[in-house]
């Protein structure tokens, strides 16, 4: 996983409620067997006019002039501003995978769906909960300002704004580590082997049936 | 002793190490595991060099991509026309072949949708803690099991690890008292509840069910209200252990025999929520006033009841809910106003992970017997939920009164609640399904997806437009 510490990116505003995973990334591309590639289908439905399958080529692809990533204002944007209850829906990695070889490394709004959330820690993407009135400000600002820039620093947890306004933020410390360092949390779990075979002897003991393999 | 909850005691019997840092190493006992979501953990697992934790506890089988017709299904995984589709399933064999992990195939009898096969085969156990790698898996809820959905990250980890690091999530209790009313079932009681306290309600809660309905629900009415917790935001849902659950249990392939029964009968009775604990949220439905209910909109939230009307954007204050609205009507092609009975339909599905289950099967051929799928409809098919469902089924006869009716029967899989194989809506088509999403596209690029119950998918079949079953029975 890629480190994160501090992103200075052009910012996206996404202006829509409950996008769901569904939308982010279409299920025909869940076919793939890879975890790359996905960044030319992000929003597919948005994103283009036509109807999109897997390994086709998206350069010669109808664009929606009026989905907001296709403004030439917006390209190149690592950050991404959005609405209440983001990547609701079906828990699907190939959403946060999306965004991540799209470009973006960092998603802002007033709420997440859970298993979203915690996807994109996963895989180097930060999620940013703001109050919703900050959220506001922040679209109307990228709306007002074209190159509108925001600096994510992870360390410090704050967002500095182009005018210079401090935003404070939170993160899981456990999260923000392991961010930070670009750690596999697999190799961490496994540290603690020896207290999961330990467990694992005490429940076997309790829960005998539940050992009995299929 | 502190009352504690059923996500309590739960959490308290899977904790492997507390952290810090406030999260948790929690044990999973049982790993579900399907076609769509694997390959890339497989992978990962191969690249590190690592291997199952404990291959026993997991249990595969394809499901999202198999093809439902029966031409196609007779060939078995080369018999699958979609080359990408084809892939994954190969792929799914090959690395359960690899890592010795039980799988049942393509055309094995119990092959069929995840959260089906697992309780079918008593592989989903009360106190267990099942994960997949689909948000679904909160249907394992309805056996007092801690149950939720996972990305492939999580899928490796728990792969190698038999953890997952978790932070606990705050109790819900979702409280339906009343009795239900002829023709209101399940399906509709948790889409009201979605409708109630909307699709982020429940972000961050582990939500139980209570309540006298949901005690007086099936094992498969349960499994129902749990699969979409997750519609809710809950990514966990749990309906406390009873005799229900134990009956239904007793028997299954994989569930425990003789001096292991009775020390985990035992056990079970405990996984209830204690008098007097604590939930950070109750919620409290009426559900003898309940109605079947019907989504018209792009969210599960935006559900009325079938008498109702589709809502009018003008009468919302909210910029943001009334936005969302206007887009909705806008893609299901309705107007402000209109009765939902007056929604004409194109296609209709019975199926999916929520309602593939057999009472839902005789819950629609109770409707459907002896009439014909109205002209109007380009289509209407039953996808049995598993190989075993279908021949429980065609045992019943329920085939030959869906077929006799006009509705296609066919072979086990997800089928058109996602659409990832052939069966799929056309652009601008409405269609009446028993599944768990209306998402944009989700049932097909530009496809209108209205959800229901199996008994009210079935009427609407018959009607060629939504109709009340219970009127629609009374003629």
């Amino acid at each position: 996983m890629e480190k994160f510490t501090v992103l200075k990116g052009l910012a996206a505003p996404m202006d829509r409620a409950n996008v769901d995973t569904d939308m982010i990334i279409p299920k025909q591309f869940l076919k793939s067997i890879r975890r790359s590639g996905f960044g030319l289908n992000l929003f597919d439905e948005l994103r283009y006019l036509d109807h999109g399958e897997p390994d086709q080529d998206c350069t010669s692809r109808p664009k929606n002039p009026d989905f907001v990533l296709n403004q030439p204002r917006y390209a190149g944007a690592s950050v991404l501003l959005a609405r209440q209850n983001f990547g609701c829906g079906s828990s699907r990695e190939h959403a946060p995978w999306a965004l991540l070889d799209y470009g973006f490394r960092c998603v802002i709004a007033p709420s997440f769906a859970d298993i979203f959330f915690n996807n994109c820690f996963k895989n180097g993407i930060l999620p940013i909960v703001l109050d919703e009135v900050v959220v506001d400000q922040l679209f109307r600002e990228v709306a007002a300002q074209e190159g509108y820039t925001l600096t994510v620093n992870l360390p410090d947890q704050e967002i500095v704004t182009p005018a210079g306004q401090v935003i404070p933020f939170e993160v899981d410390s456990f999260r923000k580590h392991c961010l930070i360092h670009g750690l596999d949390d697999i190799g961490l779990t496994l540290e603690d082997a020896d207290a999961i075979r330990a467990f694992e002897a005490k429940w076997q003991q309790q829960a005998p049936w539940l050992f009995v393999n299929p | 002793m502190t009352a504690k909850t059923l996500y309590d005691k739960l959490w308290d019997s899977h904790l492997v190490k507390q952290r810090d840092d406030g999260t948790a190493l929690i044990y999973i006992d049982r790993q579900l595991i399907h076609e769509v979501t694997s390959p890339q953990a497989f992978e990962g697992l191969r690249m590190a060099g690592r291997k199952p934790w404990r291959v026993g506890a997991n249990l595969a089988t394809p499901d999202h991509n198999v093809p439902t017709s029966r031409a196609e299904r007779a060939r078995g995984v080369d018999g699958i026309e979609d080359s990408i589709s084809r892939i994954q399933v190969k792929t799914l064999d090959d690395n359960c072949r690899d890592f010795g992990i039980t799988e049942f195939h393509i055309n094995d009898e119990r092959q069929g949708i995840v959260h089906v096969i697992g309780p079918e085969q008593g592989a989903t156990l009360p106190g267990m803690t099942v994960v997949c790698g689909d948000s679904h898996t909160s249907t394992h809820g309805a056996f007092g099991a801690l149950a939720h959905g996972i990305g492939t990250s999580e899928v490796e980890h728990v792969l190698a690890t038999q953890c997952l690091i978790q932070k606990k999530m705050k109790n819900m209790l979702v409280r339906v008292d009343g009795q239900l009313q002829p023709g209101v079932t399940a399906k509709d009681v948790i889409l009201a509840i979605i409708a109630e306290i909307g699709t982020a309600g429940g972000t961050g809660y582990a939500m139980e069910f209570g309540g006298e309905v949901i005690r007086a629900l099936s094992m498969e009415g349960r499994m129902t209200i749990c699969n979409m917790a997750i519609e809710a935001g809950a990514r966990a849902g749990m309906v406390a252990v009873d005799q229900t659950t134990i009956d239904y249990v007793k028997g299954r392939p994989f569930a425990p025999k003789g001096a292991q029964w009775e020390q985990a009968v035992a056990y079970w009775r405990t996984l209830v929520s204690d008098a007097g604990a604590r939930f950070d949220r109750i919620v409290e439905i009426d559900g003898s006033a309940l109605k079947p209910q019907v989504s018209w909109g792009t969210s599960p939230e935006m559900v009325v009841p079938v008498d109702g009307r589709v809502p009018d954007p003008a009468q919302e204050s909210d910029p943001v809910r009334k936005a969302g609205i206007e887009s909705a009507l806008k893609y299901m092609g309705l107007q402000a106003g209109q009765a939902i009975t007056d929604i004409r339909l194109d296609r209709v599905f019975i199926g999916s992970c929520t309602n593939s289950r057999i009472e839902d099967l005789r819950e629609a051929a109770a409707v459907v017997k002896g009439r014909k799928v109205a002209a109007s409809l380009k289509q209407a098919m039953v996808v049995p939920g598993s190989g075993l469902v279908k021949k429980q089924a065609e045992a019943e006869g329920l085939d030959r009164i869906f077929t006799e009716a006009g509705l296609e029967w066919r072979e086990p899989g997800c089928s058109m609640c996602l659409a990832m194989n052939a069966d799929r809506l056309e652009a601008g088509e409405h269609c009446a399904s028993t599944s768990n999403r209306n998402f944009e596209g989700r049932q097909g690029y530009g496809g209108r997806t209205h959800l229901v119950s199996p008994a009210m998918a079935a009427a609407a079949a018959i009607a060629g437009h939504f109709v009340n079953v219970n009127d629609f029975v009374k003629q």
